[in-house]
């Protein structure tokens, strides 16, 4: 009896069913098969009675397709107690018709055998129940109930088989669940029957954290996701997280956004992020990442939207007080509600349950902004693979919700370039802006460039941060000759430099006002001798005058006295004396 | 299942005060259900004649009366009385079985020793 019974029967394509279960839908391309039945197995508690039963919920909720839980081993009130919890209220379904619990008790106790049988009782239940409200879904939670209250195992196994077929032949979407076996996906080989789809259950514990994860083992006539994805069983259900089912598709926005820093800004280009891209805002302890992240939310407040801080480090007043600190106050924000706060410490919980918690809160409030600080804390709770698909997935999610998020990341040691982890991380954003300390004369300042901006122009320039109760700011490090400073050393080589142009400025006055002293001067010593040379025009000028004079006189005189006396006279002697003459005459 | 069942208190009572109320289950006319009705009347008779009401349950047209007993297989004959139920699946073609499910074990070694 190897036979496999179950064949498709016509060929097109499979018809599904949205099983309900979040996630499970996008791993499956669709959901479960419709009309067969699937078989879920996996070891004691996880999770498959929840699964079965979300399934059920959800289809006569959502998708008006009523459905029979028949369980094996709770009865209805324990069933309907346990999953209200999960926001499930049976007894109002089954009072509507939506759903019919049926607990088939069986106490091996109390039977016995004789000689031939069959199930037609339970198919008689199970069809009662069924046509009673029109049921398109059934749930069997555990099959392994028959295989402990009944003894006879081939009869068992022959009117199981039965059972599946007759189930597919109603058109009922099935599930059924088993008992993990060793070596085997049940413990008795149900699979074998149940062929159409399988999907296994798993829970276990890592470093004290537990994990669980689903796989859909087969599923015949559809392709399907392979991977094992982490799933939640939280207050809203259960839910399965598909890593690598999310395409690259989601949309890029070309605005930008403000960094809430405006120096920040200027090396962006001048505009700031793209809206919905995801920052890696790394450096050591005491950097000022939750600075640079508040500083963002307090930007985006600002332009009335919405920011959602999840903070693994400090709790709300922490933060409220510390940034108030550097003028960054966020109380009014949390108080008109543009500002939402989740603390909670990493180990808390397991990771898939802190995506979950983001999802949800994202999902809830729709904020434009988010900040995860510090996203390395996370990987406290999970290892280096698990924390990284985990950060894709919350990527993608936040890409998808064109959610633009901070993530700030303490690395670890001085050095600039950072833990593998890190990289690990950083080629999953779009921006990294690196902070880190500059250690130098004696103190400790705090720089910072960008790394990588995906998409636009960005400085290559080392900024200090200077962290005041102005805010934040960046200025210029001093980038001489003869090296890069930065903080007091900074602001005294400014100063050195500026006494330097001073001293500078000083001399050069100083040798201008000589030359105006000395020009001065020369220009007097011109106008003495100027003078002199006046005088000395002038006097000659006189001379020429007189000498004119006593040549007349002295032509005349000698005229005068060659009539008078006839004689030769020296003539020189005469001139001499003719101008005396000339002055008395004058006078 | 093997161990013969010990006597109990209740069932030392005189046997002519006790009746055995039986029950069937069948689901239609089958010859398995045929067949243990047949088996059933027989046994009866035989062991406790005279002390017994027997009720046949055609789950067919009695669907709702399945989960009154827990039916899955059929036929089942439950034994309502004497308490505790007891619930013998099959055609009932071991009668030896079939005493053991019904405790009428004790009647049987009584019966041989008187």
């Amino acid at each position: 009896m190897k036979t496999k019974p179950i064949k498709a029967q016509k060929l097109r394509p499979l018809e599904k069913i949205s099983s309900g279960i979040s996630g499970l839908d996008e791993i499956t391309g669709g959901g479960l098969p419709k009309g067969r039945p699937t078989l879920v197995c996996g070891n004691a508690g996880c999770g498959k009675t929840l699964m079965a039963m979300e399934f059920l919920v959800r289809g006569a909720t959502d998708h008006n397709e009523p459905g029979v839980f028949m369980s094996f081993e709770e009865n209805e009130e324990e069933l309907t107690r346990n999953v209200a919890s999960l926001g499930f209220d049976l007894d109002a379904l089954s009072a509507k018709k939506k759903i019919v619990l049926d607990h088939v008790r069986i106490e091996r106790s109390e039977i016995e055998e004789t000689g031939e049988y069959d199930l037609e009782g339970l198919f008689i239940r199970l069809n009662y129940a069924i046509e009673s409200i029109g049921a398109k879904r059934v749930v069997l939670d555990t099959i392994e109930g028959l295989f402990a209250g009944l003894p006879n195992h081939s009869i068992l196994r022959s009117e199981l088989r039965r059972l599946f077929r007759w189930l597919k032949d109603k058109g009922m979407s099935a599930i059924i669940t088993a008992e993990r076996g060793d070596g085997l996906l049940t413990r008795h080989g149900l699979e074998e029957y149940v062929a159409d789809c399988v999907i296994l259950l798993d829970h276990r514990v890592n470093e004290q954290l537990s994990t669980r994860r689903l796989r859909v083992v087969k599923y015949r006539g559809s392709v399907h996701g392979t991977n094992e994805y982490p799933f939640l069983i939280s207050k809203d259900g259960f839910s399965v997280l598909p890593v690598t089912s999310m395409g690259l598709d989601h949309p890029a926005s070309s605005e930008r956004i403000s960094s809430g820093v405006e120096r920040l800004d200027t090396m962006l280009g001048g505009k700031g992020f793209f809206r919905g891209s995801s920052i890696l805002v790394s450096g050591t302890a005491g950097t000022g990442k939750s600075s640079i992240a508040a500083a963002f939310v307090d930007a985006a407040a600002r332009r009335g939207e919405r920011a959602l801080y999840f903070a693994f480090e400090e709790s709300q007043n922490q933060i409220l007080r510390n940034m108030k600190s550097i003028s960054l106050d966020l109380e009014p924000w949390v108080k008109k509600g543009l500002l939402q706060f989740h603390a909670s410490r990493p180990s808390l919980c397991g990771l898939e349950m802190h995506l979950l918690n983001i999802y949800d809160a994202v999902k809830k409030f729709k904020p434009s902004v988010v900040v995860m600080d510090p996203v390395t804390n996370l990987i406290s709770v999970g290892t280096e693979i698990e924390v990284r698909s985990m950060l894709t997935r919350l990527i993608d999610f936040f890409k998808t919700e064109q959610v633009t998020a901070v993530f700030p990341s303490l690395t670890s040691g001085d050095t600039s370039i950072s833990s593998p982890s890190e990289v690990g991380i950083a080629s999953l954003m779009d921006v990294w802006v690196l902070l880190r300390n500059i250690e130098s004369a004696g103190e400790r300042n705090r720089g910072l460039y960008i790394l990588k901006a995906r998409g636009m122009e960005h400085s290559n320039q080392i900024r200090e941060v200077i962290l005041s109760n102005h805010g934040i700011g960046l200025v210029d490090v001093y980038a001489g000759p003869e090296s890069v400073l930065t903080g007091s050393a900074r602001i005294e080589q400014a100063g050195r430099e500026k006494a330097d142009i001073d001293r500078r400025k000083a001399l050069m006055e100083r040798r201008e006002r000589e030359i105006a002293r000395e020009r001065g001067v020369i220009a007097a010593q011109v106008a003495v001798l100027n003078a002199g040379l006046e005088a000395k025009i002038d006097e000659f000028n006189q001379e020429i005058t007189d000498e004119t004079l006593l040549d007349q006189v002295n032509a005349k005189s000698r005229v005068n006295l060659a009539a008078n006396r006839q004689a030769d006279v020296e003539p020189k002697i005469k001139a001499t004396n003719g101008h005396n003459r000339v002055e008395a005459v004058r006078k | 299942m093997s161990t013969p069942t010990k006597v109990k208190k209740s069932n030392l009572a005189p046997p002519s005060e006790q009746r055995w109320e039986l029950r069937l289950y069948v689901a239609g006319q089958t010859s398995k259900s045929v067949t243990a009705f047949a088996n059933l009347k027989k046994i009866c008779a035989e062991y406790i004649t005279g002390k017994y009401t027997i009720e046949v349950v055609d789950l067919v047209t009695n669907p709702t009366l399945a989960k009154g007993d827990q039916i899955l297989a059929v036929p089942t004959l439950v034994r309502k009385l004497p308490s505790p139920i007891r619930k013998i699946l099959g055609d009932l073609s071991d009668t030896q079985r079939v005493l053991v499910g019904l405790d009428l074990r004790e009647m049987e070694k009584q019966s041989h020793e008187s």
